[in-house]
């Protein structure tokens, strides 16, 4: 079939002439031109040329410029040491970013897999004809802006804000409750910032679950309990798993939100990189706190991949072992 | 599934308490920008449209409107005509290292902005490309080519290859298969990759705040510098008037293309 195709094909002249020559080469798997790498190269070079460009230089000039050493009020001196890199990991204050930044993400993480799970498994398993609507209001936050939502967490966690009004009119309170300008305030608005890409994430990694084998647990006289806990929650896990590496990665590099609610109170790795780079002016040290934080995501990305394989295994292993 | 009414109203009320702290901040931003105080407050007082008539006398706002939709249209534009060849290439063509080639293509995806951001202005000043359209439109091309090359990919990997052969077969050219039926098989790809380039690049805050500045600064960026010092009901009436904006965007688009699709078929 495909040979027929190439060579009834051929017998049509090519546009200007291209690059398509001799049929020889077209096996039964390529169905294109007879040299698939010419004409590779051509169709990716744009997009290398633009990724090499916006993408890779931008990377590698980071890089080398956390090898520079700053000098007073902004100026950097050309050279190739690691004087930069010790005089940051020397710095109390740095490591206390870097912990708060790491908090920050762990928090983050826990609260919003906590609550985006209930809501994908729902959306996962209902026939519900609501199904739709209620999948685009779970994903529709992602369609506004994050700053826009964080301004609306000011209106709701700030001292004149909903829930300390609300709270002060009830008199549960005397004085409003520190809800912003710190870490709980930032974690809050993070949560709900990130919940809908933790739905989507979980939501397609919920590819195992099938009502079949929850029925079929029931049948076999499981209770409710025992069927979240032995069948769906190890069947979601590889979605979860997704949902966390996605949530603690934008936690760990967020910057509106901990810009925002934080109030200048908050200090975690991307604020630390912003005002180190255009308020102190200070390129060599915003660049060594990239590189950290590059090396965090690196470190993070190979966890995840160890805990998947780990899964794939128990997986095919009890398959292996039901058989 | 569930079989005690109880359970069942627990379920209930559990996932509606989720969905109205998903959707918290939406509905008070909602709420607040009809509120007739210059502070920020919640609930509301009065009821005024003096917010939305604040976003339009503010110059920094018109002009950061103007930055954006210039910005997002030609960077949409330019990771369409640099992704779409490459999605082509990834998904149409074996060739050696195309695994390795696919992952470098999507590899942006994972560098955070901050990081990006900084990136690109150490790069950007001494050319000098900071502060210039040219800037801010290659900046927003590094994070939306990925998205491109994923959306159409998928749409092709989607789309059957025997048409394309039997378009062959049929005695068509090369060009002429793409042209009437490799792309029009991938449009609902191309067009949410667009639609998605075009949002991203419209939101993009962080890596703008590093590569934009007076002359062209994009909205995200006057908004958060807005926010920082201000914070009033017309950022609230921005945020309704951007909200509606890429509703409207998403449901014209399914709208034509789901027209299209069933027209075809």
């Amino acid at each position: 079939m495909s040979g027929t195709a190439t060579a009834a094909g051929d017998t049509v002249p090519g546009p200007k002439g291209g690059p398509r020559t001799a049929a020889s080469g077209d096996g039964a798997r390529a169905p294109r031109g007879p040299r698939p790498g010419r004409t590779a190269l051509f169709l990716l070079a744009p997009g290398a040329l633009a990724l090499l460009f916006t993408y890779a230089m931008p990377l590698v000039w980071v890089v080398r410029m956390a090898l520079n050493e700053p000098l007073d009020g902004g100026a950097i001196r050309q050279t190739l040491t690691f004087g930069t890199f010790t005089q940051v990991l020397r710095d109390g204050h740095y490591w206390k970013v870097i912990g708060q930044t790491l908090q920050l993400g762990v928090l983050v993480t826990v609260f919003t897999l906590l609550l985006a799970y209930p809501v994908a498994l729902f959306l996962a398993r209902t026939t519900s004809r609501w199904r739709s609507l209620l999948m685009a209001l779970a994903v529709a936050p992602l369609l506004i802006s994050s700053v826009a939502r964080t301004f609306g967490w000011m209106a709701i966690l700030g001292n004149q804000g909903l829930i300390n009004k609300t709270l002060q009119a009830l008199a549960l309170t005397d004085g409003p409750l520190p809800l912003a300008n710190n870490m709980t305030g930032v974690v809050i608005a993070s949560v709900e910032i990130y919940m809908p890409f933790a739905i989507l994430a979980m939501i397609s990694g919920f590819g195992r679950l099938e009502p079949e084998l929850e029925r079929a647990a029931a049948s076999l006289g499981a209770n409710r309990l025992a069927v979240l806990r032995r069948v769906v929650l190890p069947l979601t896990l590889p979605g979860v798993l997704t949902a966390a590496l996605l949530v603690f990665v934008l936690s760990l590099s967020g910057y509106v939100t901990p810009r925002l609610i934080g109030g200048g109170r908050v200090f975690v790795l991307a604020t630390e990189i912003y005002d180190e780079a255009i308020t102190s002016l200070n390129w060599p040290v915003a660049a060594v706190l990239s590189v950290l934080l590059l090396v965090l995501f690196g470190i993070v990305i190979v966890l995840y991949q160890r805990a998947q394989r780990a899964l794939e295994r128990r997986f095919t292993g009890e398959k292996g072992a039901s058989r | 599934m569930n079989t005690h009414p109880a359970g069942r109203i627990l379920r209930a009320v559990l996932l509606t308490l989720l969905y109205l702290f998903l959707l918290a901040p939406i509905i008070v931003v909602f709420v607040e920008s009809f509120d007739d105080s210059t502070y920020l407050r919640f609930p509301p007082e009065g009821f005024t449209l003096d917010a939305y008539r604040q976003v339009f006398a503010n110059a920094d706002f018109r002009s950061g409107i103007q930055v954006s939709a210039v910005t997002a249209a030609v960077t949409t534009l330019l990771a369409l005509v640099t992704g779409v060849p490459a999605a082509l290439a990834l998904t149409r063509l074996r060739f050696r290292g195309r695994d390795a080639v696919e992952s470098a293509f999507l590899s942006p995806l994972l560098v955070p902005h901050i990081v990006l951001g900084l990136a690109l202005l150490v790069l950007f000043a001494p050319i000098p490309l900071t502060d210039t359209y040219w800037g801010l439109i290659l900046a927003h091309l590094g994070v939306t080519v990925p998205y491109v090359v994923r959306t159409v990919s998928a749409a092709l990997a989607g789309a059957d290859p025997r048409a394309e052969e039997a378009a062959r077969t049929l005695g068509a050219g090369r060009f002429t298969v793409l042209r009437r039926v490799t792309l029009p098989a991938a449009l609902p790809g191309l067009v949410s990759g667009a639609i998605i380039a075009f949002l991203l690049s419209f939101d993009e805050t962080v890596i703008s705040l590093f590569v934009s500045g007076q002359s062209t600064r994009p909205l995200p960026v006057a908004v958060l510098q807005y926010v920082e010092y201000r914070s009033d009901p017309s950022i609230a009436a921005l945020s309704v008037c951007l909200v509606l904006l890429s509703v409207a965007a998403v449901v014209v688009v399914e709208r034509s293309l789901g027209l299209r699709r069933s027209l075809r078929s």
